[in-house]
Formats: C-alpha cells, sequence, structure tokens
C-alpha cells in the first residue's frame, strides 16, 4: 500500500517538497518454506525490501513433550528427547541422563562416560555438517549439501551401530549406555577421524572465501558480545560474537575435563563467523574423537545396580532376580528421591538444559526443557531489523534452528 | 571439586546480604534462592550488575504447579554469570490471579519466556507488553502443563470434508486413557486390600 499524502495538505508543507513514497506492507514467511527450517511462521513488515519488525510465530510442531514426560517413567521419557532436536538426538539424552543421574546420585563407570563423549562429539559433528550445508543452500549454494549429507549418512551408520537407530537413538539412558559398542566400530569411526579433516578443507575451499558466500554472510545479522549475552545467546552463536564460553571447558561433564581441545572463537558476531565457529568447532570434534579412542579401555559401560540398569538377556535366562529386575525396570521404573536440578550440556547448538524435579515417584514431577534455539528465535527480531529479505534468510540459517527443539 | 563448593558457598553468603532474598540452599551443588515477589526487579537488575554476582545471562525461566499450594505456582529463573562461572536458581511462588513482576527490562531474553509461563501455566507477568500466547495453538483455551489440565486435553481437531474447514470438536478416546498406578505396594499401601478390617482394629 502506498502511503503517499499530496504535499498540499500536509500542513506546514513548503511547496517544493519532495514527495517521499512509503511502500509499507506486511509478508507472511512461512510456515512452509524450505528456508523457514520447518515450520516457522514469519510475519515480516516490510518496508519495499527491508524488514523493520519480524515476529515469529511458533509452536507449529507443538506436541507437548514436557507434559508427556510427566506422564512417563524416567526411562520412558528419554527417547522424547531425540524427538526434540531431531538433528542432535544424543546430546539432548545425554542433559537428561546427566540430570537424572544427579537426582539418583549414581556415578557412570568410565566407559560409559567416554563412549558418551565420542557419541556426544559425533553428534555434534552430525549437527554442524547439517546446520552449514543447509545454511549454504539457503543462501544458494547447492553442491555442499550434496557433499555434506554423503558425510553425514558415515556418521548416521555410527549412530545405527551403536543404538540400532539412525536418529532416534535411544541410547544414553541414566545410568550409562544402553549397551556396548559393536566389534569394530571403534575402529572405523578411527578411520573415519583420520579421512574427516580433508572433508573439512574440500567444504571450506567451497565457503570460506567464495566471493558469493562472504557477500552474503559478513557483516550480516551482526549481534555485540553485550547484545547476545543479554538475549541468551550459548554456544557457537555466543562464541561468534567473541565470548570464549564453552560448557565442556567451563562446567565440564563426563570426560570433557580429560580431553584437550581448543574452543573456537569468533570476533564479529555476523553470519560468516558463526559458520566459521562451526567450522572450527567440527576440528576441534574430531581430536576430542580421537582422544576418546585412544583413552577408552574395557569396563561396563552402565551402572552395575539392576534397580537403575536392566541385567543381561542371558543372565535373565537363568536368574528369576535378574528377570524380575527386569519386569519392574520395564513396568515401574525407577524411583527418584524428591529434588530438583537445573542440569545442562554444550549441545552442538548451545547450552541445552533439563529441570527435572522429582518427587519421589517413578515419574519426573516436572521436566523443563530449556530448547537452545528458543532464545536465538527471540533475537532474530534484533538481528533482522533494517536487513534485507534475502538476509534474513541468511541470518535463520546462520542461528541454526530446529522446531522440533523450540516448539517442544 | 571441593574448591567449586566453597565458591558456591562464598556466593551463597553474598546473596543473603541482599535485599529480597527469603531464603537460600545449596541443593545438590546447585545455589538456589527463594525471593520475594514484589521487589523482583529491583534483586534481578543488582543480580545482574553488582560485580560479586554479573548474572549477565538469564537462561531459563519456567513454571511448576503444586496445585495443593495456596500460592500454587513456583516462577524458577535460571540465571549464568559467564564472567565468574556461576548458576544461580531463583525461585518466586505466585497463584492464578497474581503478577509476577517482569524482568523483560532487564534481559530481553525474558519475553518469550514469560509468554510461554503464561501460556502454558496461565501466570502473570505484570508490565509485560508482549503476553501473547507462544506455543499453543491460535485461539488455544486454557492452560496446558497445569497439573488438572488433561494429558489428552479438551478438543481435537479434524479437516472436515463437508464443511471445507478445520473443526474442533471434543475429545473421544476410541480406548480410555490408560493411566497405571505405579505406587509400589512395598513402598506406598500401608493397608493391603482385604485387610482393612485388620488394620481398623489395630488402630483402636
Amino acid at each position: 500500500m502506498s502511503e503517499a499524502a499530496p504535499p498540499q495538505t500536509r500542513p506546514g508543507a513548503r511547496t517544493g517538497a519532495r514527495t517521499v513514497e512509503i511502500d509499507h506492507h506486511a509478508i507472511n514467511f512461512g510456515p512452509q518454506h524450505p528456508a523457514a527450517h520447518g515450520v516457522l511462521r514469519l510475519i515480516l513488515e516490510m518496508d519495499g525490501e527491508v524488514v523493520e519488525r519480524a515476529d515469529p510465530h511458533i509452536g507449529l510442531l507443538h506436541r507437548g513433550t514436557e507434559k508427556l514426560i510427566e506422564h512417563k517413567t524416567y526411562i520412558q521419557a528419554v527417547p522424547y528427547f531425540d524427538r526434540l532436536d531431531y538433528v542432535s538426538p544424543m546430546c539432548q539424552e545425554h542433559a537428561f541422563a546427566l540430570a537424572t543421574e544427579k537426582l539418583l546420585g549414581v556415578d557412570v563407570p568410565e566407559r560409559g562416560k567416554w563412549i558418551r563423549t565420542l557419541f556426544a562429539e559425533i553428534t555434534r559433528v552430525l549437527n554442524h555438517l547439517l546446520n552449514v550445508t543447509t545454511y549454504a543452500l539457503d543462501v544458494g549454494a547447492i553442491t555442499p549439501s550434496l557433499w555434506g549429507f554423503e558425510e553425514r549418512e558415515k556418521l548416521l551408520e555410527f549412530h545405527e551401530a551403536a543404538s540400532g537407530a539412525r536418529l532416534h537413538a535411544n541410547y544414553f539412558r541414566p545410568g550409562g549406555v544402553s549397551r556396548d559398542l559393536p566389534a569394530g566400530l571403534t575402529e572405523k569411526i578411527a578411520s573415519w577421524a583420520e579421512t574427516f579433516p580433508t572433508f573439512i578443507d574440500e567444504l571450506e575451499e567451497l565457503l570460506t572465501t567464495n566471493r558469493i558466500w562472504m557477500q552474503r554472510t559478513v557483516d550480516i545479522g551482526v549481534i555485540s558480545a553485550e547484545d547476545a549475552l543479554a538475549w541468551g545467546f550459548s554456544g557457537p552463536c555466543l562464541r561468534a560474537s567473541g565470548v570464549p564460553w564453552d560448557l565442556r571447558r567451563a562446567q565440564p561433564y563426563d570426560m570433557y575435563d580429560q580431553v584437550d581441545f581448543a574452543v573456537a572463537v569468533g570476533r564479529n558476531g555476523d553470519c560468516y563467523d558463526r559458520y566459521l565457529v562451526r567450522i572450527g568447532e567440527m576440528r576441534e570434534s574430531v581430536k576430542i574423537i580421537r582422544q576418546c579412542l585412544a583413552k577408552m579401555r574395557p569396563g561396563p559401560v552402565k551402572v552395575q545396580d539392576r534397580k537403575f540398569t536392566p541385567p543381561t538377556r542371558a543372565e535373565m535366562k537363568r536368574s528369576m532376580e535378574a528377570l524380575i529386575h527386569h519386569f519392574k525396570l520395564y513396568t515401574e521404573g525407577f524411583h527418584v528421591p524428591a529434588g530438583a536440578t537445573y542440569t545442562v550440556v554444550e549441545a552442538p547448538k548451545g547450552e541445552f538444559g533439563v529441570y527435572l524435579v522429582a518427587d519421589g515417584t517413578n515419574r519426573p514431577y516436572r521436566c523443563k526443557i530449556r530448547a537452545t534455539g528458543f532464545s536465538f528465535l527471540q533475537a532474530l527480531e534484533a538481528l533482522a531489523r533494517r536487513h534485507m529479505l534475502a538476509d534474513t534468510v541468511a541470518i535463520i540459517g546462520s542461528l541454526d534452528i530446529v522446531f522440533g527443539e523450540i516448539d517442544r | 571439586m571441593s574448591q567449586q563448593a566453597d565458591r558456591i558457598a562464598a556466593l551463597q553468603r553474598e546473596l543473603a546480604a541482599l535485599s529480597g532474598i527469603r531464603a537460600s540452599a545449596i541443593e545438590k551443588g546447585e545455589l538456589v534462592a527463594h525471593a520475594e515477589r514484589d521487589g523482583l526487579v529491583a534483586l534481578m537488575t543488582a543480580l545482574r550488575d553488582d560485580p560479586r554476582f554479573l548474572f549477565s545471562q538469564m537462561m531459563d525461566i519456567c513454571g511448576v504447579d503444586w496445585p495443593e499450594r495456596g500460592e500454587r505456582f513456583d516462577v524458577v529463573y535460571n540465571l549464568l554469570s559467564v564472567a565468574l562461572n556461576q548458576r544461580l536458581r531463583v525461585i518466586v511462588t505466585t497463584d492464578e490471579a497474581t503478577p509476577v513482576p517482569s524482568v523483560h527490562g532487564v534481559w530481553p531474553a525474558a519475553t518469550w519466556w514469560e509468554r510461554e509461563a503464561w501460556d502454558l501455566f496461565g501466570i502473570v507477568f505484570s508490565g509485560q507488553p508482549d503476553l501473547r500466547r507462544i506455543l499453543t495453538d491460535y485461539g488455544f483455551e486454557g492452560h496446558p502443563m497445569r497439573k488438572d489440565f488433561p494429558l489428552t486435553g479438551h478438543v481435537e481437531v479434524r479437516y472436515d470434508e463437508d464443511r471445507k474447514s478445520v473443526v474442533y470438536e471434543p475429545v473421544k478416546l476410541v480406548q480410555d486413557f490408560r493411566n497405571f498406578d505405579f505406587i509400589s505396594p512395598w513402598e506406598g499401601i500401608t493397608t493391603l486390600p482385604g485387610d482393612e478390617k485388620v488394620h481398623e482394629e489395630r488402630e483402636e
């Protein structure tokens, strides 16, 4: 709608004043748009092709995960975490497993912790590969996604070998991991870790100094360190603004205090730096994966207390007690002593937290999921203001948003 | 590890001096403070700006429903200090009608979390200009995370071919919702079924 009033009707208007055409309109971006990364509905108030105000409408994928978890036992709640951020399933199970273990007061055996650290890093690479390549796809580069998805497939095979499922792993359980790694898997992961840095180099050749890529991302969606903190940013998006904050380093869990890695930090807080931080993190993840493989020793992978973890099949064939334990565990589950904890992990996207309130029964009284992307998407209004419409797409891509997690 | 425990204990002592803190405790290595509802914004501003705390990040706000209590809702604020590497959980209580002062002026990130708490629990935040629903459907009624809200909800939605529109209808379940009572007879029940008389006599 054009809102050009004739100059003579305006009070105090001088003759010869320029008439300014204001082209003000609102557009509906999504929920079915490939660059909306799922079901984002974005109401954009536009001034020509410039975004004046962005109002994200979320909740189109709301499934009531928190409510459902209140009606499930602690073990039954784990698979819901795979379905939140379906790009990095195991890292979210990790947060829930750690929270439950904290309330139970159990300590996972060393091998279990190493396997978790290993797979948390594999999941990180999995997530960053998807994000970087689809982000490039949004901006117009198709090749990275074709290459990246091939590499992702190799990693998903490791997921499948360990847990039995490519995506919905249900692998990290309270008390450890559901089962030990199959024979030969560590060798496969080790040989993958040898070749993967070359792949990152090839990916960087496509993007890092690509002129179109840089024009679309450098100085786009800049957020300062103070603003990033105030908007509740975490993970790569916070580090891209120059805050060297990594929960794996600052508040280490499982075996992160025993591995050596660098924290990738950006400087400008723009879309390009967010991309660079993710590339840097993938390189560091490979280092952590190698160290996990080198330091891992044979041993139990879960707590040996049969009140929390099931006995083996073979044991159940002989021992009546083992059979009873198995039955009790998969019907009633275990009772968690009353208490509350806010436990966080450094998920690939940033701080993923679980605020778990137990009331002494076999079900969580309240399980609040602190979704990482929730705060990123909230800041979209500040990030996208006075940017072009096409830049909004680049910003959404750089924030690494997955709606399974935001809408819960 | 003990060094970390000392730092949290020191933080707790500093916290006790602040006005508006009713009680504080260290639960499972996490510092938890119960705060007064009225002076909340001043308290939160102090927690953000005071060099002893520097809680520059508001990571999460959530509600917890305790229907049997007088003020049934807990509003839980999870704060993070990047500079000091500390976390703090601030809890205030409220009921359905009493508003909690909004902290969106202290941390802009609070807006959506407050909208979520309003949407899911019906907790009102005073001074919050944008208190729309956020996660539930357009035109949704009720607050689904309350304990008295059924898991199935009250309405179900489908596309009606005749009316050519989406229609909302009361929930009809083909099979009753199965809610197993897992309170173990070895732990919960003191009177066994069929033994009631014996127990009555015993009490007398």
